[in-house]
């Protein structure tokens, strides 16, 4: 028995783009925001300090050093999840940390700081959420890795936990730091 | 009694509207406005516009469009505002670039695929039709003669 053979080519063609639409959409989390900011420098602000108003900080207080800067908010709770381990990171890992307080009220703020423990050099307070707009935040918590020029290399959207630390944001620090050493 | 019910209605519908109202020193401005959320897609959420979400960071977008505009930006140049910051995500209509070919042209190009099969598919049968073999041609002029 002979078939056509003209009428496999449909049936190929379609199996085909099912296929390719399956992939497509399972690839990635679709709530994932690819960052558009990986490569740039970090933008420029003029916010205040939570611990001391007085002071104003801008993009230049966190140039220098190969550095983490964290968004966080007291009414997110993945901030809490990751706590600890951005503890541990200030403690043994020689980085500097620098917070965002993102949306949230300082007196709060400073409240949960002292009663949970503070990994921070100092914290902007983006009371406004201008900052983390700029930075293309789009939920709390979110960690962005700079080198020492203040160039993001690295976002991570969510709690950073002692498993993301090691697989994802480590990496990135470590090739800057043999980066540094090299140059 | 019914026009008065559609009319408180009415009422209720317009003072929701007006929860997070900007001002705006003119009606274009505000139509613009309404334009740009309804078209910004909200970076939190997976299907609503910054118009239709409550999330914080829509709210943020809402009054950064609403700031932009008073400065004095052009349409084009708040998207590109946004686009910098959140990417392809933001737009509900993406922008013509490599990585969109398939999504504009990939529709355009299957209804072409189709429409080639379909036009090759028609014009087969109407030659089948028309092929009669020798022993056919030959009966069926018997058959008109006959008569």
């Amino acid at each position: 028995m002979s078939i056509n053979k003209n009428l496999l080519i449909p049936l190929t063609a379609f199996v085909l783009l099912v296929i390719v639409l399956a992939f497509g959409f399972r690839l990635e989390d679709p709530h994932y925001l690819p960052s558009e900011l990986i490569d740039r420098p970090f933008p420029e602000f003029s916010l205040k300090d939570l611990h001391d108003p007085g002071r104003t900080l801008t993009a230049a207080d966190i140039k220098g050093e190969i550095s983490l800067v964290n968004v966080w908010a007291t009414w997110c709770p993945n901030c809490l999840v990751e706590h600890p381990e951005l503890i541990r990171i200030s403690q043994e890992e020689g980085i500097a940390l620098y917070g965002v307080n993102y949306n949230d009220e300082s007196s709060k703020a400073i409240a949960w700081l002292e009663r949970h423990g503070n990994p921070y050099k100092f914290n902007m307070v983006d009371d406004n959420g201008t900052l983390a707009i700029d930075l293309g935040v789009y939920g709390a918590p979110e960690t962005f890795v700079l080198d020492k020029h203040g160039v993001i290399q690295y976002r991570h959207v969510g709690a950073v936990t002692r498993g993301v630390w090691k697989s994802r944001i480590f990496p990135v620090v470590e090739l800057l730091q043999t980066q540094m050493g090299e140059g | 009694m019914r026009i008065a019910f559609l009319f408180i209605l009415l009422l209720s519908l317009e003072s929701q509207a007006a929860i997070d109202a900007y001002p705006f020193p003119n009606d274009e401005l505000r139509l613009r406005h309404i334009a740009l959320i309804d078209e910004l897609r909200c970076p939190q959420c997976l299907n609503t516009n910054l118009a239709g979400s409550d999330s914080m960071i829509a709210k943020d977008l809402r009054r950064e469009v609403h700031r932009l505009l008073l400065e004095g930006k052009s349409d084009d140049e708040i998207l590109d505002y946004m686009y910098q910051r959140y990417g392809d995500f933001i737009l509900y209509k993406p922008r013509l670039q490599s990585g969109t070919l398939v999504l504009w042209f990939g529709p355009v190009f299957l209804l072409l695929i189709a429409c080639v099969v379909l036009f090759r598919l028609l014009r087969s049968k109407k030659t089948v039709v028309n092929e009669l073999s020798e022993a056919d041609s030959r009966r069926l002029e018997a058959l008109v003669k006959r008569k």
